[in-house]
């Protein structure tokens, strides 16, 4: 893969199927979705930041998009309690954020770690 | 050079999935690990239950005998039509598992002292006092005896324990019930001994009250002199209005158990000898002292349709999920429809097509202490009819998360364990080394009698299902569709000599020991009598008639029996309607006999304007604890500030906290004597303060408190106690607090802050039975499910559904019907 133009939507892609497809086996850790990320962006070299993002964005999109939808279906009636547990003031708005934001964070790190690999 | 930066990245990415797989602490409870928590394929969003979600299925299971076929109803209510009853009993198991694992778990966990095994060494006291206290002994001797002597209850057990495991062996990981993920640890297999804990936990709940009562009333006693205590204390009830009516006669006694001689001596008069231990720890709340109910049946003569109506409503801890589960089982040996427990099997309360049954506490106390000596340290003999006598040890290993096991070796005597001694204390037990006799202890045929309930026909299968009942004692009224009506109280019950068992009491000397049970036919028994109704509220069952002490008259409620045969007294052409009605009355009876004998006392020329302003409130209330009520918001807090103006000098300066007399002690001696001793405050030595003037002490400073809450308003009834059905964990939000609801202690509706109605029923006994029920929670176990408190509403609302109760094909077309998960052998 020589073009970039096509390297960063690819691997976004690939980051968000890859986590998608691991995150169905529930008895694997939670956290599988950075062993593909690491795996991926070792085989597509990038420059570092772009690694970060596009394994950021893989994964962050799939636990956004899961987490909005699955909310959608149960009317926020879980959501809602969760951000009362944890210190969202009820807001499924923000817990969704942060949801997204975890998976973006861990799906970018490893991402970064594996492009740092190639490199060094 | 790439090499720092790689490790610098590598670093950082490790610490931070560590980071969000470690359990944080956070003010003295722990988050989940939050990366596996906020996972949306493995964390809590799994447990986000579509609103619509489909709850049809097909389960293929190898223990079946047969098929069964399960409909589900629009309310998430499992009809469960079975071939064989032990499917059907399988199938339960199944669906207890599908629909509450998490507290069927949890609980049993309690009761069997394991909490520390999760939540951390934090719990340790609340473990070691129920391991001291003998819960997993209890269950083993159950456990036991089922094993060896009951074959038909241990294939009801096992089917229902196969259909848990059955249930958790398809669970996968990801579809963990959500308390699991949030407090991050797993389920384990189910076992008979389970069921025999969580039952051994409802005998706690509903008898373990004397396990801290007995030890407070020692205190006080010694605290105050037996003379003054007996005064506070008294046992005597003017106004009690007894299950079996005054002048019944009862059975002429088999049993005389005696005082001995030095009982004055050495029993009641006992001074206080020992001083606190310094390594007191916190006991586990008690139970709660308005755990009882209330429950009746009226005879056909007083219904409109001639036959007749059984009605009853357990009041207990208010919980999501909820205790109970309701379920129909159809078999064909029987049909039976109800409340279950998780945990279980078949119906508790509930009816089937031939008569409906209900339960109250009975209150009686089984549970005693017996003061011991031991020889030495080694607690391995202890003084006994002057001679050292040998204990047996039992060890208890608890399991403690992030920390080693903790062993306890208890010392067994022939009363029972030594539950209290130099290596586990709390503030009442005060140093003493104390062996607890209870009758839980004693293996129990319990779930045979629900077994039987469920499949019984008339009056004398009714009488023989629950003559197997032994602890905790309760109230079993009857009514069959044709027309007979019945009340017993059963259970192992202690033939006791007057105060027995209400102190601790010697351990050394064998007169103190237990003279004998009293016979079942000795028992409180009432049938079809001449008034139409029988009924029980917790209140005592009988008059000073009946030849044994029945336990302090603290643990008898008094008002809510005169309230509930009053009404039913005065009713005629009842219908299912009325019923209802009266489940959910709010009349204060309570109000109408304290605010007048507390007016009589009343000088409102001497009173602040604002006092002045709160009485004549309190005076213009109806009497109703409705929840817009702000009068008897205004009546409970001056009452409250007015028996501490009596009563707190007297019990303020102990050292640990004392037991309160009960309401009723305050009332009856207003309205008989004006110018009894304890009025005084003993904290003025110039002046002895009669009862008028703590009235107005009381009423002063209620005022102050009663300004206060209108400043927040917070003044109605309902918003002033504030119900609330609160989530097992206590995590508010998963409660549901503030419940818009009246009634309150001493009320028909007996719903105060965190107690209550927990499964009303009404049932009709007509051809085709005409049923109504629910419980503040719902069906499903699951915080995401839109099943979690569905009923909660519609229950403050004092509101009921229709159960329904059908045949297969009836119900198979009925339009509630939504789902069917049909079950067949794989």
């Amino acid at each position: 893969m020589k073009n970039n133009t096509f390297k960063i939507p690819v691997s976004i892609l690939l980051s968000a199927i890859a986590c998608f497809a691991i995150g169905l086996y529930g008895a694997l850790p939670w956290w599988s979705f950075m062993v593909t990320n690491f795996l991926i962006a070792l085989a597509i070299p990038q420059k570092p930041w772009v690694s970060f993002l596009t394994g950021a964005l893989g994964v962050g999109a799939i636990w956004a998009g899961l987490a909005t939808g699955i909310d959608m279906a149960n009317n926020h009636l879980l959501s809602t309690k969760v951000a009362n547990i944890l210190p969202l003031h009820g807001s499924y708005v923000l817990l969704i954020l942060i949801t997204g934001i975890v998976g973006f964070l861990l799906g970018g790190m490893s991402s970064l770690t594996a492009s740092y690999l190639r490199k060094a | 050079m790439r090499l720092l930066p790689f490790l610098a990245s590598a670093i950082i990415t490790v610490s931070l999935v560590s980071l969000f797989n470690t359990q944080l602490p956070v003010e003295g409870s722990k988050t989940p690990k939050l990366g596996y928590f906020l996972s949306p394929q493995q964390g809590f969003w799994k447990n986000a239950e579509k609103v619509n979600t489909n709850f049809d299925a097909h389960v293929l299971a190898n223990n079946l005998k047969g098929k069964v076929d399960v409909y589900m109803d629009d309310r998430l209510v499992p009809h469960i039509y079975a071939e064989h009853d032990e499917d059907a009993y399988f199938v339960q198991g199944y669906l207890h598992a599908q629909f509450r694992l998490w507290q069927m778990d949890f609980q049993t966990r309690v009761a069997s002292g394991r909490l520390s095994e999760i939540a951390g060494a934090d719990k340790l006291s609340i473990d070691k006092f129920f391991r001291r206290l003998g819960m997993v002994y209890g269950a083993e001797q159950t456990e036991k005896m089922i094993n060896e002597t009951n074959p038909v209850m241990k294939a009801t057990v096992d089917a229902y324990t196969a259909g848990v495991n059955a249930y958790l062996k398809q669970l996968s990981p990801e579809n963990l019930p959500f308390e699991y993920k949030l407090m991050n640890y797993q389920p384990e297999e189910w076992t008979a001994k389970k069921t025999y804990l969580f039952l051994m936990f409802m005998s706690y709940d509903l008898t373990g009250r004397s396990a801290s009562a007995d030890l407070q009333l020692t205190n006080t006693r010694d605290y105050l002199g037996y003379d003054l205590f007996d005064q506070l204390y008294t046992n005597q009830q003017d106004s009690l209005d007894p299950i079996i009516p005054r002048g019944t006669e009862f059975a002429s006694a088999t049993i005389h158990p005696k005082a001995p001689m030095n009982a004055d001596f050495a029993y009641l008069h006992k001074k206080d000898s020992t001083a606190m231990v310094a390594n007191a720890t916190e006991a586990p709340e008690a139970p709660d002292k308005n755990n009882g109910s209330n429950n009746w049946a009226v005879s056909g003569s007083k219904t409109k349709s001639g036959r007749p109506i059984l009605c009853s409503d357990p009041h207990l801890g208010l919980n999501l999920p909820s205790l109970w589960y309701e379920v129909q089982i159809t078999t064909p040996t029987h049909s039976t429809y109800g409340a279950s427990f998780p945990g279980s099997p078949a119906v508790i309360i509930g009816f089937n097509d031939s008569l409906a049954w209900g339960v109250t506490n009975a209150g009686r106390d089984v549970l005693d202490y017996y003061e011991l000596k031991f020889k030495d340290s080694t607690q391995n003999e202890y003084w006994y009819n002057g001679a050292w006598k040998a204990t047996t040890k039992r060890t208890e290993v608890i399991k403690v998360k992030d920390s080693a096991d903790v062993v306890e070796e208890i010392a067994m005597t022939h009363w029972g364990p030594a539950m209290y001694d130099a290596h586990y204390q709390n503030p009442q037990s005060k140093g003493r080394n104390l062996a607890v006799k209870w009758t839980a202890h004693e293996a129990s045929t319990g779930v045979e009698t629900f077994y039987k309930l469920n499949r019984a026909k008339n009056t004398e299968d009714y009488l023989s299902a629950i003559s197997l009942w032994k602890c905790p004692g309760q109230n079993f009224v009857m009514a069959t569709k044709t027309g007979d009506i019945a009340i017993k109280q059963q259970g192992t019950f202690v033939a006791r000599w007057d105060r027995q068992g209400d102190f601790i009491m010697p351990g050394d000397d064998s007169s103190y020991a237990w003279q004998g049970l009293i016979p079942i036919d000795e028992n409180p028994f009432i049938k079809n009598p001449e008034r139409g109704f029988v009924s029980s509220a917790n209140q005592k069952s009988v008059d000073a008639t009946y030849p044994y002490y029945l336990g302090t008259a603290a643990s008898f409620p008094l008002y809510r029996g005169i309230s509930v045969n009053k009404q039913l007294a005065a009713m005629s052409n009842i219908t299912a309607e009325d019923m209802q009605a009266l489940q959910t009355n709010n009349y204060n009876v309570f109000a109408e006999m304290a605010r007048p004998a507390l007016m009589k006392f009343v000088q409102m020329e001497s009173l602040s304007p604002a006092a002045k302003l709160m009485v004549n409130k309190m005076n213009q209330w109806d009497l109703y604890n409705h929840p817009s009520s702000e009068g008897i918001t205004i009546f409970k807090v001056i009452w409250d500030s007015v028996e501490n103006a009596v009563w707190g000098d007297e019990l303020a300066g102990s050292p640990i906290p004392l037991t309160k007399p009960e309401a009723y002690v305050l009332v009856e001696k207003m309205l008989k004597d004006s110018n009894f001793s304890v009025a005084d405050d003993i904290n003025t030595t110039n002046k002895v303060e009669t009862l008028k003037e703590q009235v107005l002490v009381g009423i002063e400073k209620a005022t102050l408190k009663l300004s206060e809450l209108e400043k927040d308003n917070k003044l109605s009834w309902a918003a002033f106690k504030a119900t609330r059905v609160l989530h097992l964990t206590k995590t508010n939000a998963l409660s549901r607090l503030n419940l818009p609801i009246g009634g309150g202690v001493n009320i028909i509706n007996a719903t105060s802050e965190n107690h209550g109605p927990s499964w009303r029923m009404v049932v009709h006994l007509t051809d085709e039975i005409e049923a109504y029920g629910l419980y503040p929670g719902g069906q499903s176990g699951n915080p995401g499910s839109p099943y979690y408190d569905s009923f909660v509403d519609t229950w403050a609302a004092g509101k009921y559904y229709r159960l329904l109760f059908l045949p297969k094909e009836k119900l198979k077309a009925n339009e509630h019907t939504k789902w069917h998960i049909q079950f067949s052998k794989a």
